[in-house]
């Protein structure tokens, strides 16, 4: 919400909006209360997550490959750790509390390499 | 159809950055829709009641629609999206355009089952060519749970509430698969997104029909119904497997059932994880459930003699 809103003359007819897709630049990642983290050495690629999520949070290479999540938009919700098929389970949900400070790498070692 | 890796690669129709809830379905369903839509043959332009997902993709100066999307209001999703079905097929005659445009039009059980009902039957009765996908998620969620036509019997909503002489809903849900199966049009199914495979199918051929059609989708409501948000597609799966929720087709009145449980479950399942049927299981209310269970049994077996007779029109 950082640019500045349009003024009243300016608005298009209809409150048309130019640029489709411009939510993208909303972060909804505040939202979150826990944070899924993904295991790419369990994780089997069968997409379950990138279908099954609501806020299209999977992140997704070029190959049409789970490359990771996007914490600037997923709500937490756990749909993709509850969905995950793999066993054991390559994604798991932690406390935004605990991984605060840590970096992505730290996260996942300390939670699966147990 | 595709692998999902190779719809992963697609340009997505509707991107992050919406304010539905967490755990919330209808933009699982959407994502879903478009994904099986075959953008490289065709466009698709888009008109949505007013609702939930209206209300969260489209908040203005924001749009989550990375495609072109209509919204008018509450009643005539299907009257918009006939209004811009008929402009093309006009500029089509003239030559203004020569793309191939399909239209899909997208709604809340308020805005099908109640309030859109007239303008959506007007325009399958005129005959454009549109989907119409309805998110069913069984009551007014927008404002807080209202109940309406689309609300299950015994469910507990803040306009029909659980109490002392009356446990939640009296009346049975709407068939609104049968209302729309009178206007004899081509292709009517009823999907799940659990069942992703099936959903993505049915609108491939949907869309594909030169007329119009509709897809009737479950849409858990987490904090309607009350449940986790990371049980949402459980509920959903839940709701397939007791046939609560039947996932068929009807093809020119022929009625098609695409995923038949191995076992069937039985109501309490489903029944069981969601706050507004919380009351259903308290001491004295057994018959309750009872009912409940008659009326999905009479509802699928119904079915299940239907499509052995295998008669259309």
């Amino acid at each position: 919400m950082s640019e500045k809103l349009l003024d009243w003359n300016e608005v298009l007819i209809g409150a048309a909006i130019k640029d489709p897709g411009n939510s993208k630049s909303y972060e909804t990642g505040s939202w979150r209360v826990e944070r899924p983290v993904w295991n790419p050495d369990t994780c089997i690629q069968c997409m379950f997550c990138w279908v099954y999520c609501p806020d299209s949070s999977i992140l997704v290479d070029k190959d049409g490959k789970m490359s990771g999540i996007d914490y600037d938009h997923c709500k937490g919700c756990g749909i993709c750790v509850e969905q995950c098929p793999s066993k054991p389970k390559s994604l798991t949900m932690l406390l935004e509390s605990e991984v605060k400070g840590k970096s992505e790498e730290e996260i996942r070692k300390e939670v699966f390499s147990k | 159809m595709a692998l999902l890796n190779e719809l992963a690669k697609k340009k997505e129709g509707l991107v992050n950055g919406h304010r539905l809830c967490p755990g919330c379905t209808h933009s699982v369903i959407m994502r879903q829709v478009l994904a099986a839509a075959d953008t490289d043959k065709y466009e698709i332009v888009a008109a949505a009641a007013t609702g939930c997902f209206e209300v969260s993709t489209g908040l203005y100066p924001y749009t989550s629609w990375n495609m072109s999307w209509i919204h008018n209001a509450f009643e005539n999703a299907a009257s918009t999206i006939s209004g811009v079905e008929a402009m093309y097929k006009v500029w089509k005659k003239k030559g203004k355009t020569n793309k191939d445009i399909r239209f899909i039009a997208v709604a809340s059980d308020g805005g099908t089952y109640d309030i859109g009902l007239q303008a959506l039957s007007g325009a399958i009765e005129r005959g454009h060519q549109f989907l119409y996908v309805c998110n069913d998620n069984n009551a007014y969620q927008n404002t807080g749970n209202q109940r309406s036509s689309a609300t299950p019997f015994g469910a507990n909503t803040t306009t029909s509430p659980n109490g002392t002489i009356k446990h939640g809903k009296e009346q049975p849900k709407k068939d609104i698969m049968s209302v729309l199966e009178g206007h004899h049009m081509q292709y009517i199914a009823q999907a799940s997104p659990s069942n992703w495979r099936d959903l993505m199918d049915k609108v491939k051929k949907a869309l594909d029909v030169n007329g119009p059609t509709y897809i009737n989708v479950i849409e858990p409501c987490t904090t309607g119904w009350g449940f986790p948000a990371q049980d949402a597609i459980k509920i959903a799966q839940l709701a397939v497997d007791t046939c609560v929720w039947p996932i068929y087709e009807v093809v020119e009145g022929k009625v098609i059932i695409n995923y038949k449980p191995k076992n069937k479950l039985p109501v309490e399942d489903y029944l069981k994880p969601q706050k507004r049927f919380a009351h259903l299981f308290k001491k004295g209310n057994e018959h309750l459930i009872e009912e409940y269970q008659k009326q999905v049994d009479r509802h699928w077996e119904w079915l299940l003699k239907r499509e052995e007779a295998g008669i259309g029109y």
